[in-house]
This record gives structure tokens, C-alpha cells and sequence, in this order.
């Protein structure tokens, strides 16, 4: 089954290093260096404390199921998330290589990147499998 | 403090050939006459992005409206709840006597039935490339604010069938509701599963029409209505907060109800406990939930518990909400559910309301609206109206 395609992002200067490195399989995340803090999504002044002195830090592509519906009547069927990063800040973003009947809110979940209709690698993510010990 | 002397709903739900500009005039009349006012007596006008051409320029010209004061704030269906409390501003300013708010649609006629409502995101807004390229709509923006809402309290499809039960319950004494049907809460659990948790009968209509209300100065609304012999609505107290993402680290079950709940109680002295009446812009199911808790009426995370066994259907249950029908059954021009709310907040406040759902000694309504989306960007806008 193929998924539904996303459309293209549209990079502005403010944000073109995100999709550069998206494109060779880096996931980045704005974190600021005066208060340390790590925001979504990515922005030259910092959200929190203001300051202009932000920077792109390799982020894990960890994360947990923050919640999630199912487009039931779209075609292809998709699933809408928001997925909260091992880093702390919360992403809109797509399930994607899921039973959307199997999902859950607070399941672990792992990066991947899946091309828009021109080419950008967007960032998305699909359950981690269970492991049993 | 300011009045509500004039209000008036539109009668259609489907257009035709009517123009946004002829609903718009049809409703400012109609609210004028409701109030016993002619139009040379309007100098503020109040109008949402519904109103076609630059803010309201193109409107006020079409009226011939002589204006001091204009105001075009826009939070989308919320958008005419700020409306009034702006004007109450203004007009405890100075800035104008007699305020008129209108809002107009058609997305029916212009062929935007549910669901093909065009949004007017644009590249320019920081968060787009962030979120339209993975399919963000409003329906499931609001399926992940309810699918949230059940994975922290256990709110279950039932539950939320209940405030559709409820509206349903109004509307069917509503000679122009949209649909008119009552329905069970099994019908509701039935119908076909839209954005998860959603069904498709616990989101809204989609109509044309419009509506309009007056606000005018104290000494104005006063001698207008003993001139009518009928109660005077009071705004007594407002609030609004704009809600976002915060940088991340956000809530999506906790609208900004909160904060323009808690400043509409403070401003009008009540509490939760004392209101008789809401008027809640119910979107979808989750809406009303949302703001039920949010405003106070219930615990956070016990909205599903409050709104089951008929808790909101006028003459049975403690709250009585939406007794037209509201947005699921009855009205929801442009798809901007604002306006109707106040309407039918005012019948209420005058003892105006259909016999068969107006709450007895109504003296104190809230009408809230929660505009944009939940779940990402929203603005949130409450009143407090008093018979006087
Ligand atoms: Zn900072």
C-alpha cells in the first residue's frame, strides 16, 4: 500500500538547514545556547528567552506518541500525530508503516523520512517495535 | 458596562442567489429592528474576514454606514464574541454609541459543503512548512485534541455522543434548524468513524446564512427596552486568550477557555455556579467538552462524566446548552459559530427562547467560543450576560 504523499515544505532561508540535512538522513532541532532549552519548530530567536543565539543540534529521532487521528475517509488513509521528542518539544508530523488500528498515545516511535511530491525528505515517524526482555 | 439591545439570526441555511453583502445588510437590519434602532444610528461597526473586500471598507460602503469607529479583529468563528466585548470597550471609551456586529456566509451555495471548507494558509506563515505538507485539517486537529482527551481521562465515544444527543434535543423545536431529527447516543457510536475518535455525527454543519448583533451605551439599551417592555442583557463581563504551540511544550486538551473563562468570572463577580445557561461554539463534540471543563463547570477530565444522562438538554439536565440546536443541528454560517452562540444567548437572557427549551429565570448566560483550531492555534472568547 502506498501512502499519501505530503506535500512540499517550502524552506525559507530561516529554515533551509533543516531540509539540507534532512536530505542526507540528519534530524535537527533548534536549541538555544542562553537557556538551553530545545523548541518546536525551528526558529532563529528562541521562543522561551528571545535570544537570537540558537543553534542546530543533532537531535535522537526518538520519541513517544503525543496523540494521533486516523483519516479514516482520505485516500490513501493517513494518520495525523503529534510526537513528543526525547529532546521535549512536541512536532506535528505522520505515522507512517503502522496498523493505524494498533497505534497509541505515549508508544514509542522512531524517525523516517519519507519523500514529498518534490523530493524533500520529511520527517516522519513509525512505532518501535516492542522489546521484550 | 454595555448592552446587547438588538440581535437577530438569519432565517436562511442555504443562500441561493443571495450575496454575502445582501446576508450581511439582512442581518444588520434585522438586528436593528430587533432592537428598535434605524441604520443612520450605527457610527461602529464590528465585521469579520466573512465580509467581503479591505476589512470592513467594502461593507460599510455598501450600507452607507456614517462610522467613527471600526474594529476588524480576527480569530476566525470566535472572531464576533471579541467583537462585543471590543465594542463595550469602545463604547465605555467613547469611541462610539451604537456598535454593530454582522457575519455572513455561504459555503453551501458557493459549493464548500463540510469538509471542502478552503483555508487560506499561506508559505509566509512560520509554521506552515511544518505542518500543511502532513495533512492538517481541522478534523483532525481536533481527533487528536479528543483522541488525547481519552487516552488521559478515559472519555469515551459515548460520552461525547451525549452533547450531540443534547443539541439534537433542542433543534427538533427549532422550525429552522438544519436537521431536526433527534438522535440516540447508539446512532451517534454508529455513524462512520471520521478523523479517530470522530464520527461523523459528532462534527458540526456547515450552512449560509448570518446573523448581527447591537451593542449599545447603558442609557440607549435602557430606554429602548422599556419602550419594548422586555429585560435589558447586560454584558457584564468578558475575556479572550489567544492559545498556540508554545515553543513545543503545549496541552492540546486545555483551551484558552481557561484563561478567558477566568477573566469573565472575575470581571462579571459569579462563579460557574451561578450561570443558568451556555452557549458553547460546538465545532465538534470535543468542543463543548473542552470548554465545559475549561470554564469551570466541571473538574479537567470530567467533561464526559458532566455532559452524560441529558446534563445539558434544557429541562432535564443542571446546564442547558445550545437550546437552538447549535452548530450541530441547527446553524453555522461560513462555518464561523460565534454569532449564532450570542443569539441565542440574548433569546435566552430576555426569556425570547422557543417555549419548549427556555430555562426558567434565566438571569445569567455565558456564551464561549473557541475560534481556529483546537489542538494547534485557537482564540478563545467568553461572555457573561446578565438580564437587567
Ligand atoms: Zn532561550
Amino acid at each position: 500500500m502506498t501512502g499519501r504523499i505530503p506535500s512540499d515544505p517550502q524552506p525559507t532561508a530561516e529554515t533551509q538547514p533543516f531540509w539540507d540535512a534532512a536530505r542526507e538522513g540528519r534530524f535537527l532541532v533548534k536549541r538555544c545556547r542562553a537557556c538551553t532549552k530545545a523548541h518546536w519548530y525551528p526558529r532563529t530567536h528562541c521562543p522561551f528567552c528571545a535570544s537570537a543565539d540558537t543553534e542546530w543540534t543533532e537531535a535522537s529521532g526518538g520519541g513517544t506518541i503525543y496523540s494521533y487521528s486516523v483519516m479514516r475517509r482520505a485516500e490513501p488513509v493517513y494518520v495525523m500525530a503529534y510526537v513528543t521528542l526525547d529532546e521535549g518539544p512536541t512536532m506535528m508530523t505522520n505515522l507512517v508503516d503502522c496498523d493505524p488500528d494498533a497505534l497509541a498515545v505515549g508508544a514509542r516511535v522512531r524517525i523516517v523520512y519519507k519523500p514529498s511530491t518534490g523530493g524533500f525528505a520529511m520527517p516522519m515517524f513509525s512505532p518501535v517495535p516492542e522489546v521484550r526482555s | 458596562m454595555a448592552y446587547i439591545a438588538g440581535a437577530y439570526e438569519h432565517p436562511t441555511r442555504d443562500a441561493g442567489d443571495k450575496t454575502l453583502a445582501q446576508l450581511q445588510i439582512e442581518s444588520a437590519l434585522g438586528a436593528l429592528a430587533d432592537a428598535g434602532l434605524s441604520k443612520s444610528d450605527v457610527d461602529g461597526f464590528f465585521c469579520g474576514p466573512d465580509a467581503p473586500g479591505t476589512g470592513p471598507l467594502s461593507i460599510a460602503d455598501y450600507m452607507n454606514l456614517d462610522l467613527r469607529h471600526v474594529d476588524t479583529t480576527n480569530t476566525s468563528g470566535s472572531s464576533y464574541v471579541l467583537h462585543v466585548a471590543h465594542a463595550a470597550q469602545a463604547i465605555a471609551a467613547g469611541k462610539c454609541n451604537v456598535a454593530l456586529i454582522t457575519l455572513a456566509g455561504r459555503p453551501r451555495a458557493d459549493g464548500r459543503r463540510k469538509g471542502a471548507i478552503v483555508r487560506n494558509d499561506s508559505p509566509a506563515q512560520p509554521d506552515y512548512q511544518w505542518e500543511q505538507p502532513f495533512g492538517m485539517q481541522i478534523l483532525n486537529m481536533y481527533g487528536m485534541t479528543a483522541m488525547r482527551h481519552r487516552a488521559l481521562y478515559g472519555t469515551t465515544s459515548e460520552q461525547l455522543a451525549w452533547i450531540r444527543v443534547a443539541a439534537s434535543e433542542h433543534a427538533k423545536h427549532n422550525e429552522l434548524a438544519m436537521i431536526r431529527k433527534p438522535v440516540t447516543v447508539e446512532e451517534v457510536v454508529q455513524s462512520p468513524l471520521v478523523a479517530d475518535p470522530l464520527r461523523r455525527l459528532d462534527c458540526c454543519i456547515t450552512s449560509d446564512g448570518g446573523g448581527a448583533v447591537i451593542v449599545t451605551r447603558p442609557e440607549i439599551a435602557k430606554s429602548l427596552a422599556m419602550g419594548r417592555f422586555r429585560p435589558c442583557v447586560r454584558v457584564k463581563g468578558s475575556g479572550e486568550r489567544p492559545q498556540h504551540q508554545q515553543g513545543g511544550y503545549f496541552e492540546i486538551t486545555e483551551s484558552g477557555a481557561v484563561v478567558s473563562g477566568r477573566t469573565a468570572f472575575a470581571e462579571a463577580r459569579v462563579r460557574p455556579a451561578d450561570i443558568k445557561y451556555v452557549s458553547l461554539y460546538d465545532s465538534f463534540t470535543i468542543t463543548v467538552l473542552i470548554q465545559l471543563e475549561d470554564l469551570g463547570f466541571c473538574a479537567k477530565g470530567q467533561g464526559g462524566r458532566f455532559v452524560m444522562d441529558g446534563n445539558l438538554i434544557s429541562g432535564i439536565g443542571k446546564l442547558p446548552f445550545n437550546t437552538d440546536g447549535g452548530g450541530l443541528c441547527n446553524n453555522h454560517p461560513g462555518a464561523r459559530g460565534g454569532m449564532t452562540k450570542i443569539i441565542e444567548a440574548v433569546r435566552q437572557v430576555r426569556g425570547e427562547a422557543h417555549p419548549a427549551v427556555q430555562v426558567p429565570n434565566c438571569d445569567l448566560a455565558l456564551v464561549n467560543a473557541i475560534g481556529g483550531q483546537l489542538g494547534v492555534r485557537h482564540a478563545s472568547g467568553t461572555l457573561i450576560l446578565e438580564r437587567e
